[in-house]
């Protein structure tokens, strides 16, 4: 894809000139084309990892999407497999006590995957509990993003060298945060994008509504991506929202709106790409809505046969976006054994690392409590440490 | 001992000249037809209280690109209480510029921006409208550094106009800071003093830390002689440090008074009424409830041996009951009677011609000050 080359500058936020209507035109659409979601999703490879013809990809004027180049789709698929790997493996420390909870994210590694790399240096990502893939795609280790759910820390990767917020567990405060953190930028003139991700049932927060209008008064380069998997925890969809879809609400905002297959990768970086590099280039912000589903329960605290029935599963089994993008790549010549090889064994090296962290003791220093609550402790707070120092070398020495 | 004196000849240092509503509502029903601040003495100083914060915002964007502003109304109009009058004008939009009217989303995008390397400094138009905010506030501004261990720092200032003593009408006049006092992470300042309001806002704008910057309104119009220049120098020489540092505002032998904020002028007054009976009322300004002072406060109660907490806070589980608890823990010893509360009911804040029968008033002081077992 093509970069931004020059940043706009300042711009008077909610003022008539900072609206996009110039740069929607270079890409040789109208706000009244592209805001509008199409009626259907955006699907480039079908679910028997075929392409799709352009005529049945879902797409209207103003929604039509190059298909992303090979070696992008490649690396693109890499990131998937081991995406499916983590969700696996982490899946499995919990069963094991290593973990105190993984929400995962099977079924949804498209999404995961997508999310980060439509995103260049820099650019930012704001994530939820359930996108720790997202968070070791755009660059984190995968044990310090896995730290919080190991429950030695909230938060274990630096979210400045990474650029990406802490996973975060109240619904969309995060999108918030998106929103300071590109308006931040904007400020300063900088080309940085945001990436937002939330799910279905987060739409209904106050939040939700308030990010997005915030982004869109004040023109701001954020990507909002709703993964909209059809639960929220038990809640289905129908009693969350009553919207033709969630990509509609986009348009009471004055922003656009956009519906993709969620387990499609394909089609997933194609409209990610597009958003972000339209976001770069001061069109303001976007709404994505993808389709996907939660193979699994919410986390492993959950049962998910309360809820659903197993022959849904099974249907959206059917859809995995991991199988349907080897086949893609397979029936196209882009996927050799050799590099299948090569991907199984980056993916099994992540889960070791994986195993290998979450069954370390990492040490726990109790100080840690009070050292962290302000920049400098407060009186009150060295007091406290003081006393539990001595508590502890109290028990030390009855040991 | 009488309790009718009305210190008409008071020489505080801050005064009111609050709304004329606010301070016919003060006078109706007290029986000593005062709830506090002395009425006469409005012409001090040229300084007002609203004034000082105005410079002190000004000077911060002066003295800190970083430094941006925003909130309901605060642009164009200068805020509801004209707090940030001129400084659109005068920084242009991208520094103090209004926003969408939702508080969660002022503070969530306050978040954001202080991730990414500003100094956010946002008005909450009023106490209790601050309350959407509250996720925001308690979720990810207070423990946004304890989160990251220290990667992700806060700096920044949410100013709330706050309390009563205005005549307000209801969701007005709240007095919300026991709510951030109780979240770990967040400072809270309450500035009582003109001079105080100069320098406490340029200290919560410089701090590394989330400050809750409570504004008592019906303060903002109350003026002191102060000389803005000369505060301003004193702050950039790093002399005037109020951060965890409680002030001796009235020195006394007698017993101990602790106020913030909109109590403080009424501590005073009540002080100046006792001293006209003959007892000797010291008058600690906390100024910072987090961090708190215990040093200062402890050092005034352990010399006159008896504490009055005094706030316009409902009581129960307030920032007036920490204290208490916190002097009785230390200070036992060199206590000749239990450590006595004068705070609102804990009831919601009255509608305005009620709100006198709500609020601290010198008589109520003077009352608590009586029940110190002075007589073995």
């Amino acid at each position: 894809m093509t970069q931004a080359a020059s940043s706009a500058g300042p711009v008077r936020p909610g003022t008539p000139s900072a609206r996009p209507d110039a740069a929607a035109r270079a890409f040789g659409i109208t706000p009244e084309d592209y805001m509008l979601p199409t009626r259907g999703q955006i699907q480039i490879i079908d679910e028997q990892g075929r392409v799709r013809p352009a005529a049945e990809q879902g797409t209207a004027p103003g929604h039509e999407y190059p298909l992303p180049e090979g070696p992008e789709l490649l690396a693109a698929y890499e990131r998937l497999v081991i995406g499916r790997r983590v969700n696996d493996q982490n899946s499995a420390l919990v069963r094991q006590g290593r973990m105190a909870v993984y929400p995962s994210s099977h079924g949804q590694e498209a999404c995961q995957v997508a999310a980060a790399l439509c995103l260049r240096e820099g650019d930012w990502l704001f994530p939820t509990y359930r996108d720790s893939v997202a968070v070791m795609t755009k660059g984190v280790d995968p044990v310090e993003a896995m730290t919080i759910f190991r429950g030695d820390w909230h938060g274990g990767y630096d979210s400045l060298q990474h650029k990406v917020g802490i996973q975060c567990t109240p619904l969309t405060t995060q999108l918030l945060h998106a929103v300071g953190v590109a308006h931040a930028a904007k400020l300063r003139g900088e080309d940085t994008v945001v990436l937002a991700m939330c799910g279905d049932g987060a739409t209904s927060e106050g939040d939700f509504h308030e990010a997005l209008n915030f982004a869109a008064v004040f023109q701001l380069p954020v990507v909002f991506f709703v993964q909209n998997n059809g639960y929220a925890i038990s809640v289905p969809l129908s009693a969350q929202s009553a919207a033709p879809s969630l990509a509609h609400k986009a348009v009471g905002y004055g922003m656009a709106g956009e519906r993709v297959d969620g387990n499609d990768l394909v089609a997933l970086l194609a409209v990610l790409d597009r958003g972000v590099e339209l976001a770069r280039n001061g069109s303001g912000p976007l709404l994505v809505e993808a389709h996907t589903y939660r193979i699994q329960a919410h986390t492993n605290a959950d049962d998910a046969t309360r809820y659903r029935e197993d022959a849904e599963v099974q249907a959206w089994l059917a859809k995995d976006p991991v199988i349907r993008m080897r086949t893609y790549l397979r029936d196209g010549g882009l996927l050799d054994d050799a590099t299948e090889q090569r991907i199984a064994a980056a993916a099994e090296a992540t889960a070791t690392t994986l195993r290998d962290g979450m069954n370390a003791e990492a040490p726990i220093d109790p100080q840690d409590l009070f050292r962290y609550v302000y920049t400098t402790p407060t009186p009150q707070l060295v007091e406290q440490s003081a006393r539990l120092a001595d508590e502890l070398s109290r028990e030390e020495d009855t040991k | 001992m009488s309790q009718t004196a009305t210190p008409q000849t008071a020489t505080a240092q801050t005064t009111a000249d609050v709304p004329v509503a606010a301070a016919a509502a003060r006078q109706a029903g007290s029986r000593a037809g005062n709830a506090g601040i002395p009425a006469a003495l409005t012409t001090l100083g040229p300084v007002t209280f609203a004034k000082a914060l105005n410079t002190a915002l000004a000077d911060a964007l002066e003295a800190d690109p970083a430094v941006v502003m925003f909130g309901e109304d605060i642009g164009t109009l200068g805020g509801v209480f004209r707090i940030t009058d001129g400084l659109t004008a005068r920084f242009g939009r991208n520094r103090c510029f209004d926003t969408p009217l939702a508080e969660s989303g002022i503070v969530g995008m306050a978040v954001g921006m202080a991730m990414n390397g500003m100094r956010p400094v946002i008005e909450m138009q009023f106490d209790a409208f601050a309350y959407p905010a509250f996720e925001q506030i308690a979720s990810h501004v207070a423990k946004m550094h304890n989160r990251s261990r220290g990667r992700l720092k806060m700096p920044m200032v949410i100013r709330v106009p706050y309390a009563g003593g205005i005549g307000g009408v209801e969701h007005h006049c709240d007095s919300s800071e026991s709510y951030y006092a109780h979240t770990p992470g967040l400072k809270v300042f309450v500035p009582a003093t003109v001079a105080d309001g100069y320098r406490m806002l340029r200290e919560a704008i410089d701090s590394d830390d989330p400050v809750m910057f409570m504004e008592p309104k019906k303060l903002y119009f109350s003026k002191e002689q102060v000389d803005l220049e000369a505060l301003r120098a004193e702050y950039e020489a790093g002399t005037s440090r109020a951060e965890g540092r409680a002030a001796v505002a009235r020195s006394g032998t007698d017993a101990t008074l602790i106020a913030y904020g909109p109590s403080v002028p009424v501590a005073l007054a009540a002080a100046e009424a006792a001293a006209a009976e003959g007892r000797s009322l010291e008058v600690v300004d906390v100024r910072t409830i987090v961090p708190f002072d215990d040093e200062t406060v402890c050092a005034s109660v352990r010399k006159t041996g008896r504490a009055v907490v005094v706030a316009e806070t409902p009581g129960f589980a307030s920032v007036a009951s920490e204290i208490a608890a916190r002097v009785q823990e230390r200070c036992f010893h060199s206590l000749a009677a239990p450590v006595l509360r004068v705070t609102g009911f804990d009831v919601p804040f009255p509608a305005p011609k009620l709100e006198h029968y709500f609020l601290p008033s010198v008589d109520r002081i003077l009352d608590a000050v009586d029940d110190l077992q002075w007589e073995d």
